[in-house]
């Protein structure tokens, strides 16, 4: 009796205190789990225990394809939730969606928070950001390919560890060696579309494809079967014919046997590196992506990979002020210098970068800095802003499939590419009819 | 030969026929009617406008190289995993049959991977064939054979075939186990007492007598190769190397939910709509008339 009475006090007593701070409910869905969900988790917990006006909740709804189809069926549904997690090829679809989502800039200004757009990394920013300078999403995680080195397995096969790698020119007689030495794999790749097309074409200067990578509009077509991609991936599909370059799938796949030791050399993004630092049993090293020096222009920077955060539309005004809160606080130096630390990522802002080198974390752990150097060196220019390209993701299964006809030697590099060029054409003028 | 019940009046038979008739309306016309409506349109993902194309969206698929080769592809994949899933369980269950020790083991064991999601058995054959770190492919190497379904389309089609039939072949044995116990055995004994031989007596007796169950197992894994075998292919190949693996139902989901085109992906599950139609069709009208029930 005393309980049931007691509990009941307590249960209005708490019905109070929640009408007394009304909280207004933000919805997050992101497609992290494991260790970045962690970290994700951690950042709300810290934004809902700051203030009490708005209380922030992270949803997971899959992998980044999930993720972006959940949040498209809700929009359908009027069931939308207020921040929605895009891959970086999913950007032009947001783009286009004229209607459903509210860009990011709206959403600061209506709410009268302070933004600044020159404060966050151009090349980061860039890829998110509309022509006449509006940033329409806010950048999340951000990474760029590197180079990661097996430093024993070089010095296993008798080659200097040191030895300049910066240019292909120069990995070419090194895969050599350790091919000669016996090495099953001298070198290996992640994601092969975004590493050895859609950065490789930034990093050289030459257009993936027409009307600035798609920036400048939706007739685009798509351009990567230059001279430059196909001495590239030619050069390549020779370097896998002689079982120099192993290929072990379209995604990270290729990270199991860098990190067990068995390849030398490692094209992937710059945020694997906390799964190479944890696993790793030799010593290792990260470089700036080679490059063709012979390619006039090159190096320029390299591109972004990863996710933004996108604003729906059909909230009311009083979330879209949380809204604006929780981005600002995802951009502060002290939020944007730990992820970075953490995971690998690139910071977002300039503010956090200088914040992680006054750390000295750079220092401690050297060659965390190799990406933001080698994205932030050069100003972008229209080939390296980024991709805007409807269909991307297609577009990506469809460079897949021609890369592999490369590696497997039933195509040239120059019939793959024109072929994935002529196919992917197809789908982007596909998107264009839908969103005309 | 056939009993046909007669209704006085049309009352009773509609009442009776009624909660069918609801649930296909709104599980089967209602959904495949959409379908057909929205192949017509070019829609954008989020449905905020659509354009009307009329046939346009057939056009387009019809004209597609990759797409015609797709039917080859589903045709291959289809027959393949219909013939291993049905015939290791046809072999199983007729050694089953046969086993008086400790049958119910064995029978035990044989069923369990139905119980395993496709989803799941994916990643385990993927895991055992992985190129670099596979157990089965190391031993492949061992013995001289660079496994490499990640580039090599056939040996991709064999893996998700193998893959897909494993837990199909549990399903399909127990109905063939079922069959042979409902065969009489005084049938099979006076045929043994006649001197006829196993393999004899599997040809002219057990094999027409299971022909029901065999009809039944036909259909249901001919569906099945088609819709169910998704997770398989999604979890192996994602439908490469070269589309060597994009059945019909992958290039669906590919176009509707990584290529966000509702239109295409529409259109195409029309058309899956009529081919298993027709399939449907050809089976009853042509294959049950070689079977004795």
């Amino acid at each position: 009796m005393k309980i049931s009475i007691l509990s009941g006090v307590f249960a209005s007593a708490l019905a109070v205190g929640t009408a007394a701070h009304a909280q207004t409910e933000i919805q997050w869905w992101h497609a992290f789990t494991g260790r970045l969900g962690t970290l994700l988790a951690e950042q709300v917990d810290t934004f809902n225990a700051s203030q009490s006006e708005y209380k922030v909740v992270a949803n997971h709804k899959g992998n980044y394809s999930e993720t972006l189809n959940a949040g498209i069926a809700a929009f359908r549904a009027g069931e939308q939730p207020d921040i929605l997690m895009v891959f970086e090829v999913g950007t032009a679809t947001m783009m286009a969606a004229k209607g459903a989502v509210k860009p990011v800039y709206e959403v600061m200004a209506d709410a009268g928070e302070p933004f600044d757009p020159d404060a966050y990394l151009a090349a980061v920013k860039g890829y998110y950001t509309t022509t006449d300078g509006q940033m329409l999403s806010l950048p999340y995680n951000s990474s760029t390919p590197v180079l990661y080195v097996n430093r024993d397995a070089l010095s296993a096969a008798g080659i200097d560890p040191d030895t300049d790698l910066s240019t292909w020119e120069n990995v070419g007689p090194v895969l050599d060696k350790l091919k000669a030495s016996g090495s099953t794999c001298p070198m290996t790749t992640a994601w092969q579309s975004w590493v050895h097309l859609e950065n490789f074409s930034a990093y050289h200067n030459v257009p993936f494809a027409s009307k600035e990578n798609g920036f400048a509009g939706l007739d685009t077509q798509l351009e990567f079967n230059g001279p430059a991609q196909v001495k590239h991936i030619a050069q390549m599909g020779q370097w896998a014919k002689d079982g120099k370059f192993i290929y072990a799938g379209r995604r990270n796949e290729g990270g199991a046997n860098f990190r067990g030791g068995e390849c030398a050399l490692f094209t992937e993004s710059s945020a694997g590196y906390a799964g190479v630092k944890a696993e790793a049993k030799f010593a290792f090293e990260i470089r700036p992506l080679p490059y063709w020096a012979s390619v006039e222009g090159a190096p320029q920077n390299t591109i972004i990979g990863g996710s933004s955060l996108w604003v729906m539309a059909g909230k009311s005004d009083e979330a879209y002020k949380g809204v604006a809160k929780f981005l600002n606080f995802l951009s502060t130096s002290e939020i944007q210098a730990k992820w970075h630390q953490d995971t690998g990522y690139l910071p977002i802002t300039t503010a956090a970068y200088d914040l992680t080198k006054d750390q000295g974390f750079y220092k401690e752990n050297p060659g965390t800095d190799v990406a933001i150097i080698q994205m932030t060196s050069k100003a972008p220019t229209p080939n390296s802003k980024g991709l805007r390209l409807g269909s991307f993701d297609q577009i990506r299964g469809i460079i897949d499939e021609e890369l592999e006809a490369v590696w497997a030697g039933d195509k040239s590099a120059q019939e793959a590419l024109d072929s994935a060029v002529t196919r992917g054409n197809v789908l982007l003028r596909r998107f264009e009819q839908a969103n005309r | 030969m056939e009993k046909r019940v007669t209704f006085k009046g049309w009352l009773l038979p509609l009442i009776l026929l009624t909660p069918q008739i609801i649930v296909s309306a709104v599980f089967f016309f209602y959904p495949a009617g959409q379908a057909v409506w929205q192949s017509l349109f070019i829609p954008d993902p989020f449905g905020l406008r659509s354009q009307f194309v009329g046939l346009g969206n057939f056009e387009y698929l019809l004209g597609d190289p990759y797409y015609r080769a797709s039917f080859v592809t589903t045709a291959i994949f289809s027959i393949l995993v219909t013939v291993v899933s049905m015939g290791m369980a046809l072999w199983l269950a007729l050694l089953a049959d046969r086993l008086i020790k400790g049958s119910g083991v064995y029978r035990t064991l044989l069923i369990w991977p139905y119980a395993v999601a496709p989803a799941v058995a994916g990643v385990l054959w993927l895991f055992m064939f992985n190129t670099r770190v596979g157990v089965v492919s190391w031993y492949l190497g061992l013995l001289g054979y660079d496994w490499n379904h990640v580039l090599n389309g056939s040996e991709a089609m064999g893996l998700v075939v193998v893959a897909s039939s494993w837990g199909r072949i549990s399903y399909n044995f127990l109905f063939f186990l079922a069959g042979l116990q409902a065969i009489p055995r005084s049938v099979i004994e006076a045929a043994a007492i006649d001197g006829a031989h196993f393999w004899t007596r599997f040809r002219t007796i057990v094999f027409p007598l299971l022909s029901p169950t065999t009809f039944f197992l036909l259909v249901v894994n001919v569906v099945y190769a088609f819709f169910e075998t998704f997770g398989v292919i999604h979890t192996i190949t994602g439908g490469g190397p070269q589309q060597s693996t994009t059945i019909l139902v992958y290039k669906v989901f590919s176009d509707g939910f990584v290529g966000q085109d509702l239109g295409s992906s529409a259109a195409q599950s029309v058309i899956l709509l009529f081919v298993v139609g027709i399939l449907t069709v050809v089976q009853f009208k042509f294959i049950e008339r070689r079977v004795h029930y």
